[in-house]
């Protein structure tokens, strides 16, 4: 309620200060939702360059990523669209794009040479009928496995390279008293905890198949039928407290030495970061599975459609703002994901992010995430399926299987 | 025991007293104009306008064809909103009766002319100034046996002492029903507060005197007389249960796994996160109907039953 006030209150107070100051100097209305402390650092980034620039950058952060899209969408629906907005890579801007209600910026994409910096998976997340409507800034990957050093070390364990070995060390690591694996026992962690398992054990074809293709035949594959009894075998090496813990709880865990392994997208880092903790040393970061692949997604800007010449010539301002190099490294550090474009230097990155950046040069390693292969709808549908799933011991590969196959099947 | 109706004198049907009373109530009429027109537009007009949405194949954006009963055939098969649906259920037996017990026995203790009753008072009807989020959080916390009262029992040396019902698919939402019960209990204790403090003192006497016991004249005198603020407290908390969403987001997110999902997180997540406008209009409308049928007795026999058999 009082988020839809907060809103209106500030059209109102755009739309005056627009109506008295059209002579005043490029100004770009922004709407995102990085609001943390570490997200907000990083925005200030472009918001600075942007100043730099001679442009005045409005600052419109919603708080909570469905609020933010929800007060954007309307807006631009209403008539009265930010000159910028946040979304993630994926479906999110699909009907945006169909109703044209955001702006082509394919010529800009060409002129940069978008297509050949950035990973393939990005550029299509980007892409809609061969054009580029939304510009990437960053690449976040999501199935990052963060352990704690001192605890393999004590237990004269090496942290595990694939999904078998990982349920053989964690329960070794049981028996030592140490919670094997922190979780955040929220579906969508569980969720998150699943899709790393399908990757690194069932590999980058079936992680497509599943979320992409979305055809029943992928679920008869012995493959997938032992990569889901081993995400069931890893109940057992989470703590009973799990369910309703916050991601960032769970990964205190690791911090404080009371948890040996946690899977999450790397803006985990930025809570081993706020503890005083350096990757590489405290931590590690690795990519469970027979061979590396990272599952990557990442945050987009979109341009709102409009016919003001003004108004256009400040997006165009925006987007050399948003990917110049210098930008890019600065942003990407505070955020910690690693810079969209691939050809930007990051030895000046930390390990983790230097280890990401590497293991992206291999297209063969890029895997697109859950956002950009399938709808909301169905990836919601598959969600709560996992959750069930994972909650519930007692259910069977099987059960679990049908009631992937109905989500296929109501899947639209 | 019965409300009093005083029957308004009849008018007599001549021209003038009619042409007066529409002259007195012309200027009513066009004051409440902008109020009805709100109801109709707004409150009927989007309801019709779900119920038309659930039989469309609508996701992110609204889209008007037509697809069957195919997104309640869906509804149907979900085990989520079934869960759901056995959950308000539950929920809200519990919650209501819960609440009427706990208020009633809350409001004739505190009818004791306990000293302090102005202090206990407060502390009873605290929780209701709380919002369900700040509810939620702490009853999360309090409940998590990694924190909360299971490790606080375990520290003090009783090992074996387990309370784990938040991670508990099975138990799960009798915690969020407990967390509610804190919350609501002492509105209702208000409300049968002031329905206690209206019960004439002659009543008390005449049953002193006739050596009738206490607690025979709390069940058998001054309940029924309390019976509009039953009615009162039961409305009020019944929207109560139909609305229950942000108790659960903030206490378990519909977990561990979905053993405390509600309808109106099913209606929310399914609009806003799910780009699944069909599907969630669909549960919206089932919700609709359902209320609509618990309350159609009672319009019935309220407004529609012949005044005369009332009696």
């Amino acid at each position: 309620m009082s988020m839809k006030t907060r809103v209106s209150a500030y059209t109102l107070s755009v739309a005056l200060v627009c109506s008295t100051g059209a002579f005043a100097q490029q100004k770009a209305e922004v709407l995102h939702w990085w609001t943390s402390a570490g997200e907000s650092a990083s925005v200030k980034v472009f918001a600075d360059q942007f100043t730099k620039a001679g442009g005045t950058w409005v600052d419109n952060a919603i708080a909570g990523g469905v609020n933010a899209r929800t007060a954007g969408i309307n807006r631009m629906v209403g008539g009265n669209p930010p000159t910028m907005m946040q979304f993630n890579t994926g479906k999110q801007f699909d009907e945006l794009v169909s109703n044209d209600l955001v702006r082509d910026v394919d010529a800009q994409a060409k002129a940069g040479k978008w297509r050949e910096i950035m990973p393939k998976p990005i550029v299509e997340a980007a892409v809609r009928n061969g054009k580029f409507y939304a510009v990437p800034v960053n690449i976040h990957g999501q199935n990052w496995m963060f352990y704690n050093t001192k605890i393999f070390a004590d237990a004269g364990l090496q942290p595990p390279k694939t999904f078998p070995e990982l349920i053989e060390t964690g329960e070794k690591l049981k028996a030592k008293g140490v919670i094997p694996i922190a979780l955040g026992g929220q579906p969508t962690w569980e969720h998150n905890l699943f899709r790393a398992v399908l990757v690194g054990n069932g590999g980058a074809e079936m992680f497509r198949q599943f979320y992409g293709v979305r055809k029943p035949d992928v679920l008869k594959d012995p493959k997938f039928r032992q990569t889901v009894e081993l995400f069931g075998k890893m109940r057992g090496l989470v703590d009973p407290a799990s369910p309703g813990r916050n991601w960032n709880d769970a990964t205190a865990l690791v911090i404080t030495n009371k948890a040996a392994m946690h899977f999450n997208g790397d803006w985990a880092k930025g809570e081993f970061t706020a503890a005083g903790q350096t990757p590489g040393k405290e931590y590690g970061c690795t990519l469970v599975g027979d061979t590396p692949k990272e599952v990557i997604g990442g945050d987009v800007f979109v341009f709102p459609a409009t016919k003001d010449k003004a108004a256009l010539e400040t997006q165009d301002k925006l987007i050399q703002v948003l990917l110049d190099p210098a930008t890019q490294l600065a942003f990407n550090i505070k955020k910690g994901s690693i810079p969209v474009r691939l050809d930007v230097d990051v030895s000046s990155m930390d390990v983790c992010a230097q280890r990401s950046s590497a293991v992206l040069k291999d297209p063969a390693n890029q895997v697109e995430a859950m956002e950009l292969l399938s709808p909301p709808n169905y990836s919601g549908a598959i969600q709560d399926a996992v959750t069930q799933y994972w909650n519930t011991p007692s259910m069977t590969v099987d059960t679990f299987i049908e009631k992937v196959s109905n989500a296929m099947r109501d899947a639209t | 025991m019965d409300t009093i109706s005083i029957r308004a004198p009849s008018v007599s049907p001549s021209g003038t007293k009619i042409r007066r009373s529409l002259r007195t109530r012309l200027p009513a009429a066009i004051a409440l104009l902008p109020t009805a027109l709100i109801v109709l537009v707004v409150y009927i007009g989007c309801m019709l306008w779900t119920v038309r949405l659930s039989f469309t194949s609508s996701t992110l954006l609204p889209k008007l064809d037509w697809f069957g009963v195919t997104q309640y055939t869906r509804l149907f098969a979900n085990d989520r909103f079934v869960t759901s649906a056995e959950n308000i259920f539950i929920f809200g037996a519990l919650f209501i009766s819960g609440c009427l017990i706990i208020g009633f026995l809350l409001a004739v203790f505190i009818d004791q002319n306990v000293r302090g009753e102005g202090l206990f008072r407060t502390i009873f009807l605290y929780p209701f100034s709380m919002s369900f989020v700040v509810t939620g959080v702490a009853w999360q916390w309090f409940l998590n046996p990694a924190l909360g009262l299971q490790k606080l029992v375990r520290d003090m040396g009783f090992e074996t002492f387990t309370f784990d019902w938040i991670v508990n698919q099975r138990m799960a939402i009798y915690t969020i029903v407990i967390a509610g019960l804190w919350h609501g209990s002492g509105l209702t204790m208000a409300i049968m507060l002031a329905g206690l403090r209206g019960v004439d003192k002659d009543l008390w006497k005449a049953a002193k005197i006739d050596g009738i016991p206490t607690w025979r004249v709390y069940t058998s005198v001054v309940l029924p007389l309390l019976r509009p603020m039953v009615v009162t407290a039961v409305v009020l908390l019944a929207t109560g249960v139909v609305k229950l969403y942000d108790l659960v987001v903030a206490m378990t997110l519909g977990g561990p796994g979905i053993a405390t999902e509600v309808p109106a997180k099913f209606v929310m997540d399914h609009l806003f996160e799910r780009n699944n406008i069909g599907l969630g209009t669909a549960a919206a409308t089932m919700m609709l109907i359902t209320v609509v049928i618990v309350l159609a007795p009672w319009v019935y026999v309220r407004y529609v039953r012949p005044q005369g058999s009332h009696a």
